[in-house]
């Protein structure tokens, strides 16, 4: 068996849910998901401008890692930029600071105790959860 | 894996009970086995301390996961420290059965 994922501290999950091109003839609907980890990866070295040790180190993974994830967001980025595809986030294998999380498909809310690994709706499984802020229960 | 369901009554046909300390009955799911036990809530005419009793309750029987409507502040806190994970299902027309078959 494979080892387990490390998880990928997240500051603040994307305020957006994806970007769409438009004005696009070919009426391609297939999807680039772009995992959490990867929009804070983008964001801590190209908007932030961190370099790739600092940057890791908030993410709690070794640099090699952040290259990694880092290099996979920019490819996924290029390829829906050339092929005019829809970029939609996914929770991915982040973790948040944030306390309660929010079911995309049915809507339950739940907590993720510390040892818990798995960042799937306990309800239905869905993999479409994203973070609720802690104030607004 | 041991998961509590608030219920309003002791079978799996009865609705889902919206609230956490002071529901009517408990319904323990069992994954592991696929055991379904109803255990009466003693605590649901308390004058205080509902929420606490029921969480403390729920450490006792070994639950990793438990499923309501809200959970208070103190309950919640008890049920953090002990790692329990919290779900929130805010729809009372549902049934135990349904629950639990979504659980499978």
């Amino acid at each position: 068996m494979p080892r387990q994922t490390r998880l990928r501290k997240v500051v603040a999950p994307p305020s957006f849910k994806g970007y769409k091109p438009y004005g696009n003839i070919k009426g391609d609907s297939s999807v680039i998901e772009l995992n959490y980890e990867e929009y804070e990866a983008i964001k801590l070295a190209d908007y932030d401008l961190m370099n790739h040790k600092e940057a890791a180190e908030l993410m709690d993974v070794s640099r090699a890692t952040f290259a990694r994830i880092y290099e996979s967001a920019r490819r996924k980025i290029a390829k829906s930029f050339v092929e005019a595809k829809e970029i939609r986030t996914v929770f991915g294998n982040a973790k948040l600071d944030g306390e309660w999380y929010i079911c995309g498909s049915c809507n339950a809310r739940f907590t993720v105790p510390e040892e818990m690994h798995k960042q799937s709706c306990p309800v239905c499984r869905s993999a479409e959860v994203s973070l609720l802020g802690s104030s607004n229960r | 894996m041991k998961t509590v369901i608030t219920s309003t009554g002791d079978k799996v046909n009865s609705l889902f009970d919206l609230r956490f300390g002071r529901a009517e009955w408990f319904c323990v799911y069992n994954d592991e086995t696929g055991d379904i036990n109803f255990i009466n809530n003693d605590n649901k005419d308390a004058q205080g301390g509902a929420g606490t009793k029921t969480a403390e309750k729920m450490v006792e029987l070994g639950v990793t996961k438990v499923i309501s409507g809200d959970f208070g502040p103190k309950a919640k806190d008890l049920l953090d420290k002990f790692k329990i994970q919290m779900v929130i299902l805010k729809d009372d027309s549902t049934i135990i059965e349904e629950i639990i078959s979504k659980l499978k």
